[in-house]
C-alpha cells in the first residue's frame, strides 16, 4: 500500500514538473491606425478601442498600436508597445503609461501623404510573431484604401499564418457611394490577401459589439 | 444478371414466376417443417435460458449484497449504539464522581445536623408539672373545717398560703422552661433547613442518575435489536442511514458554497504571487494555488477534527497516546491560524488590486461614471471573512464522516435496487424470447397453411375410414 502512494506520488510529481505546459495561453494584438488625410478624423473612435482593449487584456499579453503612414513597415511607426507583467498590479501601471501615450499621439496626429497598410501588416506579424503569443490578433482601423509611394513593393502574399486580421470601421469612401462594388471589391481584395497568408479574415463596422473583436 | 431476372423462372412472365416460386418455397417449408419449429424452440430456449441465467445470478449478486448491506448496517449501528452506551456511562461516571465522592462528608454533614437536632430536642423535653397528689393533700388540708378554732384557722391560713406561694413558684419555673424549650426548638429550625435541603440536592442527583438509567435503558433496548439482528434494528438503521446522507449532503453542498467564496477571495491575490499569465494544463497558476490553499485548509480542518475525537476518519491520528494527540491538535490549529491569516492578507490585497483595477477601467472609461464610495467596511468585511471563512471550513469534517458513513448504505441499496431491476427485466426479457420463439412457430405454420390443412384433410379422412372399418368389423 505504501509502495503504490509513493509512486502516484511520484507519478503526480514527474506529471506536475516533469511535463509543463508548453502553449502559450497569452495573446498578442497589434493595432493599426490609418493616419491619413482621409481618415485622420477617424482617430478618437481608434482611442475608445484601445481604450476597451487595455480593459481587457490580462496579465502575460502584449499590445502594440502603430500607425499606418506612407511607409509603414517600421519600428518608428509603433507609437506604444507593451507585453504586460504577470502581476496585476504592474499590468494596471502598464496600462495607465500605455494610454497616456496613445493620447499623447491622439493630441498631436498629423495626417500621412500615402497609406501603407500591407508594410503595416508585415511590421505587425513581425512584433507578434517575436511576442510568442498563443493567439494573435492584427487590428486594422482603416477604410482599407491603399495608397502607395511610387516604387514601394507591396503585391506579395502577406505571411499571415496563425493570425486573426480585422478590420475595424472601414468606412465608405466618397467614390464608394458612386459605385458600392468598389468598396466590397476593395473588402475582398483583402480578404483574399489574408486567407492567402494563412489567415483569418472579418470585418467589424458595428463598434458598439467591440466584444467581439478578440472572440475567437 | 441482376436479381429480378434471377427470380424469373417463366420468362416473359414474372408473376408466374413468382407465383411457381411462392409455392416451391411453401413447399420446401412445409418439408423443413419438423427442423425448422425444432430450430426455433432451440434458439429460444437457448437465449431464455441465457437470460435466466444471468437474472438468476444477478438476483444472487444482490441477495448478497442486501445481506452485505445488511451485516455493514448492523455493524455499524452496533458500535454507534456501543459509544452512545459508553457515553452515557461515562455521564453516569461523571456524575456519580461528582456528587457520591462526597458523599461520606455529606454523612458526616447529616449527621452532625441529626446530633444538632437531636441534642436540640432532649433539651426541649418538658419539665416535670408539681405532683398532682401533694397539691391534692395541701389543698385538702387548707380545706379542713376549723370549727371555730382561731389557732387551727390559723394553721390552715398558713399551709394555704404556703401551698398558693409554691403554686406560683412552680408555674413560674415552669413557663421559664417551656419559654427555654421553644427558644431551644427555635433553635432547631436553620438545622432542619439544612437536613432538608441537602436531602433535596442528594434526591435531584438520584433523580438525575434515574432519568440516565432510563437513558441507558433505551439504548440497551436498541442495542439488543441491533445484537438480535432483528428486521426493525435494520429498517431503523436505514432508515437513519438515509436521513443522514441527505444532511450531511445539505451540509457539505453549503460548506461548497463556502469554499467557492473563499477561493474567489484570494484566486485575484494569489496570481499577483505566481503572475497572472502562468498555467498549469488548462487552468490559471494562481487558481490551482487557490484551491490547494483551500484543500490544505480543509485537509488540517479534518487532522484537527481527528485530533479532538470529534471525527473517526482516521484510526491512525484516534489511536494515537494523548501527549501526541495534544502536539498535533496544536499543529493543525496552528497551521489553521497561520493559513487564516494569510487568507486575511490575501483578502486585503484583493480589495487592493480590485479599487485599482475599478480606478483604470473609470480611466480608460470614455464616459464619465459616478465614483465609487470608499469604505473600509467591505475591505474589513473580506479579510474578516478571510480569516474565520478557513475555520468554518475545519467544520467541514462532520458532515464529511456522516456522509462517508450513510453513503456507503445508501449507494449500498441503491445498488442492490439497481440489481433487482436488471435481475427483472433479464427474466422478463427471457420469458419474451420464449413466447416469440413460440410466436414465430405459429406464423411459420401459418405461413404453410395450405399444405398443413391439405395433411390434416388427407389424415382425417384416413382415420375416418379406419374408424368405419373397425364399425364394420364390429358389426360383422
Amino acid at each position: 500500500m505504501k509502495k503504490l502512494i509513493a509512486l502516484g506520488l511520484l507519478s503526480l510529481l514527474l506529471l506536475v514538473s516533469g511535463c509543463p505546459d508548453t502553449t502559450s495561453h497569452s495573446q498578442g494584438v497589434y493595432m493599426l491606425l490609418d493616419s491619413s488625410g482621409t481618415y485622420k478624423k477617424e482617430i478618437k473612435r481608434a482611442q475608445a478601442i484601445i481604450n476597451y482593449l487595455l480593459g481587457t487584456l490580462q496579465p502575460g499579453d502584449s499590445f502594440a498600436v502603430a500607425r499606418i503612414d506612407s511607409a509603414s513597415f517600421s519600428e518608428k511607426d509603433i507609437i506604444a508597445k507593451m507585453t504586460f507583467d504577470r502581476r496585476p498590479s504592474m499590468t494596471n501601471q502598464q496600462k495607465r503609461l500605455f494610454k497616456q501615450k496613445v493620447d499623447e499621439f491622439v493630441a498631436k496626429v498629423k495626417g500621412s501623404a500615402y497609406t501603407d497598410i500591407t508594410g503595416g501588416v508585415l511590421q505587425a506579424v513581425e512584433y507578434l510573431n517575436e511576442t510568442g503569443a498563443g493567439r494573435k490578433h492584427i487590428l486594422i482601423f482603416s477604410d482599407l484604401k491603399e495608397d502607395l509611394v511610387k516604387g514601394q513593393v507591396r503585391d506579395f502574399p502577406i505571411p499571415v499564418s496563425e493570425c486573426k486580421v480585422v478590420a475595424l470601421n472601414v468606412t465608405k469612401l466618397r467614390t464608394d457611394n458612386i459605385d458600392p462594388r468598389e468598396y466590397y471589391k476593395r473588402v475582398d481584395q483583402w480578404k483574399e490577401r489574408v486567407e492567402a497568408g494563412g489567415g483569418h479574415w472579418r470585418v467589424i463596422n458595428d463598434l458598439e459589439r467591440l466584444e467581439s473583436i478578440l472572440a475567437d | 444478371m441482376s436479381l429480378p431476372e434471377i427470380l424469373i423462372i417463366w420468362p416473359g412472365s414474372p408473376v408466374l414466376s413468382l407465383i411457381i416460386e411462392f409455392v416451391i418455397a411453401i413447399l420446401l417449408l412445409y418439408l423443413a417443417r419438423g427442423p425448422a419449429h425444432k430450430a426455433i424452440y432451440s434458439l429460444s430456449a437457448i437465449i431464455h435460458s441465457g437470460l435466466r441465467l444471468m437474472a438468476r445470478s444477478v438476483l444472487l449478486g444482490e441477495k448478497r449484497l442486501v445481506e452485505r448491506n445488511r451485516e455493514v448496517i448492523l455493524a455499524t449501528g452496533a458500535r454507534a449504539a456501543e459509544r452512545l452506551i459508553e457515553r452515557e456511562f461515562y455521564r453516569v461516571d461523571a456524575v456519580v464522581k461528582r456528587d457520591m465522592s462526597g458523599y461520606p462528608a455529606l454523612q458526616h454533614k447529616l449527621g452532625d445536623q441529626i446530633a444538632h437536632i437531636d441534642e436540640d430536642y432532649r433539651e426541649s423535653t418538658e419539665v416535670p408539672v408539681p405532683s398532682p397528689d401533694w397539691v391534692k393533700a395541701v389543698d385538702t388540708l387548707a380545706k379542713l373545717p376549723s370549727k371555730g378554732d382561731s389557732w387551727i384557722a390559723n394553721i390552715l391560713g398558713e399551709i394555704h398560703k404556703t401551698a398558693q406561694a409554691q403554686y406560683k413558684n412552680t408555674m413560674e419555673e415552669y413557663r421559664k422552661a417551656v419559654s427555654v424549650r421553644h427558644s431551644l426548638l427555635e433553635k432547631m429550625m436553620p438545622y432542619w433547613r439544612r437536613l432538608s435541603q441537602t436531602l433535596d440536592q442528594v434526591d435531584k442527583t438520584i433523580i438525575g442518575l434515574h432519568e440516565r438509567s432510563k437513558v441507558i435503558d433505551n439504548r440497551m433496548a436498541e442495542y439488543e435489536e441491533i445484537r438480535n439482528q432483528s428486521d426493525k434494528a435494520v429498517r431503523m438503521l436505514t432508515s437513519s442511514a438515509m436521513t443522514q446522507f441527505f444532511i450531511a449532503a445539505l451540509v457539505l453542498l453549503i460548506a461548497i458554497g463556502g469554499a467557492v467564496i473563499n477561493f474567489n477571495l484570494i484566486a485575484l491575490p494569489m496570481s499577483e504571487m505566481v503572475g497572472g499569465g502562468s498555467y498549469i494544463g488548462n487552468f490559471k497558476t494562481s487558481n490551482i494555488a487557490a484551491l490547494v490553499i483551500i484543500l490544505v485548509e480543509v485537509a488540517m480542518g479534518l487532522y484537527l477534527m481527528e485530533s479532538l475525537r470529534i471525527t473517526h476518519l482516521f484510526p491512525v491520528i484516534g489511536h494515537m497516546d494523548d501527549k501526541m494527540r495534544t502536539r498535533m491538535i496544536w499543529v493543525t490549529f496552528s497551521i489553521l491560524l497561520i493559513l487564516a491569516g494569510v487568507e486575511s492578507a490575501l483578502a486585503f490585497m484583493r480589495d487592493r488590486i480590485a479599487a485599482d483595477m475599478q480606478a483604470l477601467r473609470h480611466a480608460l472609461a470614455t464616459v464619465e461614471t459616478a465614483q465609487p464610495v470608499s469604505s473600509w467596511i467591505p475591505t474589513v468585511g473580506q479579510m474578516v471573512m478571510g480569516f474565520i471563512l478557513p475555520f468554518a471550513l475545519t467544520f467541514v469534517a462532520i458532515p464529511l464522516e456522516s456522509f462517508v458513513q450513510s453513503s456507503r448504505t445508501v449507494f449500498g441499496s441503491a445498488v442492490a435496487g439497481l440489481l433487482r431491476l436488471i435481475g427483472f427485466g433479464l427474466r422478463l426479457l427471457g420469458n419474451m424470447v420464449r413466447y416469440i420463439g413460440e410466436f414465430l412457430v405459429n406464423i411459420y405454420d401459418l405461413l404453410i397453411f395450405p399444405p398443413l390443412w391439405l395433411e390434416n384433410l388427407i389424415r382425417n379422412k384416413e382415420q375416418h375410414t379406419e374408424v368405419s372399418d373397425i364399425i364394420v368389423k364390429e358389426e360383422v
